[in-house]
């Protein structure tokens, strides 16, 4: 089944899509000890803190129903609440500006920041421009962004890629940061060590004044008030604050999915973000506005690129509730293992698995929703409560539904589950297969059990073993033991 | 068909499914405390939580506002100290290097102050919150990011129980700053320091309404 006549996320553009199978991906991090290392130091933290703010509030399980049921008003009345932001941004001197994908989102703000005749603008960490691959579109027009969150100034300065929605740079140690801050960043000072308070320090030297010196700037938004127009940018560091008051020129890239229908609805989220994302009661910062505010010029770039498509599967578009808090992608096992960059998109973990490839269609992302064991922990912390595990089988089905659609002949899996079906609907040719095993009884005479199957079949005993078949089967044993008392 | 155009229609044929959505259930705790009810046991908590996020807090009485004001600066090493408009002159009196932010300040004269006093439109007990509204007392935005030190002066009558009771007290169409301690930064390991853009240093004062 394929969602007909909506256009998903473009190829050639953004981040979004895997450039190498999640496997052969996953098996590259799992070889770096050290990958590892600052991994699972860094989610074990952030998870104890998390159970811990949330365990603070009562009524968690009640905002969290309210959360999601909110959502899930938006996603059903989202033309209308589109319409109802873009009124109230425009009435409070607001330009809005409609991106159907990712090459037009770019385009909209490259005539944006030409129009100002600047080179040069400041960015607030965002995964909508992530997403987009906003930074190297503004490169190619020769303008030049400079990432001022923490860790995507690192993640910047270190030419790498973000592989965590909170903390971009969550793959690197204090270590390695001073080493990049040494290498890329001409003013940082020669005796700079490795404490966090130091690192941060010379990172504030490095931006102020090109913050006191910005004439334009980019940002996203967590939360955009359909009923008054209002914006929120949820932040710690203080240079969203920098970039959302200072330059003359404010430009807000936001998917879609973003709005909140009413000023009310601030009282659920503002609990339920902050404590599952960086586990605070608060987060230091957040900044609120509506239209053009203190002089500034203000233009809203609202981002569909396969949001829409994503909407019109009905069990996976509640992955459109999701908020960014990335509480998911800390407890899940798979990802505290391999690492952001293993999913290849801007979204990694639990939350990733099921977005992209929805977002991109399940063709250009098909080994995702398999990057999981489905153990479900994902579900119990996301503070909208997205079903992850369910819809990661249901996508899973898409995946195999969209290869018996673009490939002639039928795959190795759907041959073999047609010969099992065959093969299970007679209790006669059951009973002769069951028989048949006993030919296994050739491997695994050593150990006791299989460790290594011939042919394709090495596959599965490649990461596990198998028990080797037994010298009687159940049936035989049941003939044997109850003479006289045959059902088949 | 403008994108505009192009994007509705997609999400009106993407959500043709979608029968009646039951009214959102909020059976989490409503907005309770709103400003001017705040018991003792409320204000501790405020000053209790705002501690927690290394805000510096004092409490006095409104007859000793003005000498608390200035010994917290002072304590601070801080001379040039940006004064709103608006801010009750009773409170920056014995202020020692007083700037007055009228006509507001530029960018460059804000990074040379060494500090800054305002006010806020409300504070919330449960997350140790306090909101500024660039309203009277409050200065701009800018006013209260660009320079290294912040002192917000909280009235006991500003103080609200929760983030519900806050939202309902706040007026969506002002730029709302929300700040809970001094700017900080777990990008690092996942661990909290203190101090990165925003002022470094934060201190409130509760003056008894």
């Amino acid at each position: 089944m394929t969602f007909l006549g909506m256009p998903t996320a473009p190829r050639g553009v953004g981040q979004l899509r895997q450039e190498v199978p999640f496997p052969v991906a996953a098996a590259r991090a799992l070889d770096d000890s050290q990958l590892r290392r600052n991994l699972g130091h860094a989610t074990s933290t952030i998870r104890a803190k998390r159970a811990a703010a949330v365990a603070e509030v009562a009524d968690w399980q009640e905002l969290r129903a309210a959360g999601a049921a909110i959502k899930d008003d938006v996603l059903a009345h989202l033309d209308r609440y589109l319409l109802q932001l873009e009124e109230q941004v425009t009435a409070r001197g607001g330009t809005v500006h409609w991106a159907a994908d990712a090459n037009e989102a770019n385009q909209i703000v490259t005539g944006l920041i030409r129009a100002t005749g600047q080179r040069h603008v400041v960015k607030v960490k965002s995964m909508a421009t992530q997403e987009i691959g906003l930074n190297e579109a503004l490169a190619a027009a020769g303008i030049e962004a400079t990432e001022t969150d923490l860790a995507e100034l690192i993640v910047q300065l270190g030419h790498d890629r973000p592989s965590h929605i909170l903390v971009p740079a969550i793959h690197r140690n204090r270590n390695q940061i001073r080493d990049i801050f040494l290498r890329e960043m001409p003013d940082a000072p020669a005796g700079l060590s490795d404490e966090p308070a130091e690192l941060a320090a010379a990172a504030r030297a490095h931006l102020r004044r090109k913050f006191l010196a910005a004439q334009v700037a980019i940002s996203g938004a967590n939360f955009a008030i359909a009923e008054t127009g209002t914006l929120a940018v949820v932040e710690s560091e203080g240079n969203g604050r920098m970039c959302l008051t200072l330059p003359r020129t404010l430009i807000t890239v936001m998917g879609i999915e973003k709005i909140l229908p009413a000023w009310r609805d601030l009282e659920v989220f503002l609990q339920l973000l902050p404590r599952s994302s960086t586990a605070e009661r608060m987060n230091p910062y957040t900044s609120m506005w509506a239209g053009a505010v203190e002089g500034q010029d203000f233009h809203l770039v609202l981002l569909d690129n396969g949001r829409t498509a994503t909407l019109a599967d009905p069990r996976g578009r509640a992955a459109l509730r999701c908020i960014r808090c990335s509480a998911c992608l800390n407890v899940c096992p798979v990802y505290e293992r391999t690492g952001g960059h293993a999913y290849g998109s801007v979204y990694p973990g639990p939350i990733g698995a099921v977005l992209s490839p929805q977002l991109t269609g399940v063709a250009d992302n098909p080994d995702l929703p398999f990057a999981s064991s489905l153990c479900g922990a994902c579900f119990e912390v996301c503070p909208v409560a997205i079903d992850i595990p369910a819809m990661l089988v249901h996508l899973r089905s898409r995946v195999v539904d969209d290869k018996r659609e673009h490939h002639h002949g039928p795959t190795p899996e759907a041959a073999a589950m047609r010969g099992l079906a065959w093969t299970m609907s007679d209790a006669r040719r059951w009973t002769w297969a069951l028989r048949a095993g006993h030919a296994g009884r050739l491997f695994g005479r050593r150990y006791g059990r299989i460790r290594h199957l011939p042919g394709p079949l090495a596959a599965w005993t490649s990461s596990r073993d198998l028990p080797r078949p037994p010298r009687q089967t159940f049936r035989d044993w049941w003939r044997a033991e109850r003479p006289g008392e045959d059902g088949a | 068909m403008s994108s505009r155009e192009e994007m509705l229609a997609r999400i009106r044929a993407a959500t043709a499914d979608i029968g009646a959505v039951p009214e959102a259930p909020r059976r989490y705790t409503p907005a309770g405390c709103g400003p001017g009810e705040a018991d003792e046991a409320l204000v501790g908590r405020f000053e209790e939580r705002a501690s927690d996020y290394r805000a510096t807090v004092r409490r006095c009485r409104a007859a000793e506002a003005a000498q608390v004001i200035a010994d917290a600066v002072t304590a601070r090493g801080a001379e040039r100290i940006g004064v709103p408009r608006g801010f009750p002159a009773e409170w920056s009196a014995l202020l020692p290097g007083a700037v007055p932010d009228d006509p507001p300040l530029d960018v460059a004269a804000l990074d040379a102050l060494d500090g800054v006093v305002t006010t806020c439109a409300v504070a919330i007990a449960e997350t140790g919150t306090i909101v500024l509204d660039t309203g009277p007392g409050q200065g701009s935005r800018a006013f209260t990011l660009v320079p290294d030190y912040h002192l917000a002066v909280v009235r006991t009558g500003q103080i609200v129980g929760a983030v519900p009771d806050a939202v309902a007290a706040l007026d969506p169409a002002r730029p709302l700053t929300w700040i809970s301690g001094p700017s900080a930064t777990s990008d690092i390991e996942l661990r909290r320091v203190e101090g990165v853009h925003g002022p470094r240093t934060l201190d409130i004062v509760i003056v008894a309404d």
